[in-house]
């Protein structure tokens, strides 16, 4: 069915159709309508879950980690504040290989109190071991819920589904809603190799050496280290079930085909520029501006951040002269993040001598601060025409300073 | 519902806890746990925030418990024990008991927002705070429940300014189902009001009185004997609230019968950690105690909390 929504309906939709069992939520701006709405459809029947109105989004993460633990799907949802309330909680949901599934409504943090977008959140959250997903557009947003409920149970690692607050969560687009019928031949239900069961007790989480150690059998189990090297390398394996996952839902829904990054006028790029979330749709704008002045210019939007596919990213980058990274966060007292990590990812491409593509960094759009196409367009045209700059300094866009 | 007492002729001979754990020696939290779970049976589900139980619980991947047991952040239990029921109901296995064990620490202070927000929507499961009045798993630091007076890691020269938090009556004022107060020292009484607790819906709430040897400051020997002077001076009272009526209960019920208390300077000077109390103090609370003992041995019926 084709309807005209907001983004956190389109959310709310995903997790319907995808059947989760146990929805924790507390209220955040610009989260709040999704969570609302998800308590509409259980309050009138139209879906059957608990719906859990905790007192904080740490004990929201804590519904979610006792419920998958038991063996239910479990939701929540948050924003900036929010998020970072659970930050102990994200760690050990990572920690307790759970898939519980959030969505990350983007939205700056505190201090000053901001309720506008950026993305300072979610990757204030990065190290966490939880898989980052970033979408652009309602369809996404609808699509993206699906898979990550498939991805988190697949390799039993939690997912961030992370949108952009206000730009997508409270605008209205058309998007495709999938048949509840074709979602449960895609995802099928839950069913964890072990949930808590008095008929087959374990001890969970408990504490753990920092050497392996012999069970009560003589049997050898896993100390601290080699359960958090497991956690890695299964974020690593990740990469490629996310491209299966997004292949079998090509197949089911004809929707997909870049489950890592979208490119846009990327083939003959010689500058391309790099960002996350809906930013990246802006600067397609940017972009074929720049192309009728001449600038072979294009536009990489990431959406796969945790784990990071560099070596697909580092290809997809490697051959054009100079890259762009437009970012709404930063890595405070070095630059953004993602520019850091897609620096990383063309180290091992510049080791035999290759000649390296210039990287330059902008941040922009922190709490809100207006985005204006003619700055970007600006900015982006700058840097094509100054080339590889001396140092590494970040630039500012929109600054009043 | 059955009112006939156990005896330890008829407590259940099932163990659930596997013998040998990791809890210093006579702490009296073995016990209390040992007979509550017993009392909850095998068909339940623990959960445990950092605290002395974790230790007791055992190091990956040898475990103390028989049942299965959920190991979850500092302040996050009694939402976990949420996330449990919901699960539970969710999957249509409403049969299996959840029971949240938490330190005082655990309960009192980081623990609280999330007790409370449970016991306000009413969801399904019995939440026991064992009280060993500190925060002993890191050392002896004073918690919201440590009383006035008692020297800890970090009230050591002084000894705690202030007054021990009333969690249980924090919690009688939420309007749960069920609020008891036990003690280690009397397990035959914590295993009913445990039983007594599981027939009843929402949260229940159970406070359990648990003499620390190495925290209290008192011979290894002597858990019990610290858990009976503590009824018996009537500074511990056992009581039960139900339908917000609240009655003494157990041995304490059993004083008013006797309209005697043993006086309370003979608890504070079984216990290094009271050595810096003055006999004016004492004095003191000794006069509280027995004013409230005056009025429950003037009217037995009507002990409501104070
Ligand atoms: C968020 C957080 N803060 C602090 C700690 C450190 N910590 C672990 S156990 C503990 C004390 C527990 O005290 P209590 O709940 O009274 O239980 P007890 O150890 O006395 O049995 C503390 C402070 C922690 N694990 N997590
Ligand atoms: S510190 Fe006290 S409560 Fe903790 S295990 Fe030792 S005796 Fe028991």
């Amino acid at each position: 069915m084709h309807i005209i929504e907001s983004g956190n309906v389109a959310a709310a939709l995903g997790v319907k159709l995808s059947r989760a069992q146990v929805i924790a939520a507390y209220p955040i701006t610009p989260q709040t309508p999704l969570t609302e709405k998800l308590s509409e459809f259980i309050e009138s029947g139209e879906m059957e879950a608990q719906y859990v109105p905790v007192e904080s989004e740490h004990s929201a993460m804590a519904v979610c980690i006792a419920s998958s633990s038991a063996g239910a799907r479990a939701f929540t949802a948050t924003s900036a504040n929010g998020l970072l309330y659970m930050h102990e909680q994200i760690q050990w949901a990572a920690g307790a290989r759970l898939p519980i599934v959030m969505c990350v409504v983007n939205r700056g943090v505190g201090a000053p109190w901001t309720i506008w977008n950026d993305h300072q959140d979610s990757i204030s959250q990065r190290d966490t071991g939880w898989i980052q997903y970033y979408v652009n557009d309602h369809q996404q947003i609808i699509d993206g819920v699906i898979k990550a409920f498939m991805l988190a149970e697949e390799v039993m690692i939690p997912v961030m589904l992370c949108y952009d607050g206000y730009l997508l969560s409270h605008t209205y687009m058309p998007f495709e809603v999938p048949e509840a019928s074709a979602v449960d031949a895609f995802l099928p239900p839950y069913k964890p190799a072990y949930a808590l069961d008095p008929e087959n007790p374990a001890n969970l989480n408990t504490v753990t050496m920092p050497d392996v150690r012999l069970d009560a059998k003589g049997r050898l189990a896993h100390g601290y280290m080699e359960i958090r090297y497991l956690l890695q390398e299964d974020l690593i394996r990740t990469i490629d079930v996310m491209a299966r996952i997004d292949e079998s839902f090509r197949k089911h829904f004809g929707r997909g085909g870049s489950p890592y990054y979208e490119t846009y006028q990327c083939e003959d790029a010689e500058f391309i520029a790099v960002s996350l979330g809906s930013l990246s749709y802006h600067l397609r704008d940017v972009v074929d501006m720049l192309r009728a002045d001449g600038f072979k210019v294009g536009v990489m939007s990431v959406h796969l951040y945790r784990p990071f596919p560099a070596e697909a990213i580092a290809d997809a980058l490697a051959g054009s002269t100079g890259i762009v990274v437009f970012e709404k966060a930063l890595s405070y007292g070095y630059q953004g993040a993602l520019c850091s990590d897609i620096k990383s990812a063309l180290y091992h491409k510049g080791v035999d001598g290759s000649r390296m593509p210039f990287v330059h960094n902008y941040i922009l759009g922190l709490g809100g601060r207006e985005i204006r196409t003619t700055d970007l367009c600006e900015a982006f045209r700058k840097s094509c025409t100054e080339g590889a700059a001396p140092t590494d300094e970040l630039r500012w866009l929109g600054l009043k300073i | 519902m059955t009112h006939t007492k156990t005896t330890i002729l008829s407590l259940p001979e099932e163990e659930f806890v596997n013998p040998g754990t990791r809890a210093c020696a006579g702490c009296a939290l073995g016990t209390a746990y040992r007979v509550a779970l017993k009392a909850m049976g095998r068909n339940t589900i623990l959960v445990v925030p950092p605290s002395c139980l974790t230790v007791l619980q055992g190091l990956y991947p040898i475990a103390a418990t028989k049942l299965p047991s959920l190991n979850v952040t500092f302040a996050s239990t009694a939402a976990a024990a949420t996330g449990l029921t919901s699960a539970l109901k969710a999957l249509g296995k409403t049969d299996i008991n959840v029971v949240a064990w938490a330190g005082d620490g655990g309960t009192s202070d980081i623990g609280l927002q999330a007790l409370s927000g449970a016991a306000e929507r009413g969801d399904n499961f019995l939440f026991i705070c064992y009280d060993n009045e500190g925060y002993m798993n890191t050392g002896v630091q004073r918690s919201g429940t440590t009383p006035q007076g008692a020297i800890t890691s970090n009230t050591p020269l002084k000894g705690k300014l202030q007054q021990k938090k009333d969690v249980p009556s924090i919690m009688a004022a939420h309007g749960i189902s069920y609020v008891a107060t036990c003690s280690a020292a009397y397990p035959l009484d914590l295993y009913d009001k445990v039983r007594k607790a599981m027939t009843l819906p929402g949260v229940k709430y159970i406070n359990i009185h648990i003499p620390c040897p190495p925290g209290w400051g008192f011979d290894t020997r002597y858990a019990v004997k610290v858990g009976k002077l503590a009824v018996e001076t009537g500074l511990y009272e056992l009581y039960e609230v139900e339908n917000s009526v609240s009655r003494l209960s157990g041995a304490s019920r059993k004083l008013i019968d006797k309209r005697a208390l043993v006086p309370v300077s003979e608890y504070f000077r079984a216990q290094s950690r009271f050595k810096l109390m003055r006999e004016a103090q004492i004095g003191e609370i000794q006069k509280q105690i027995d004013a409230r003992w005056v009025r429950y041995f003037e009217s037995p019926e009507d002990n409501g909390e104070s």
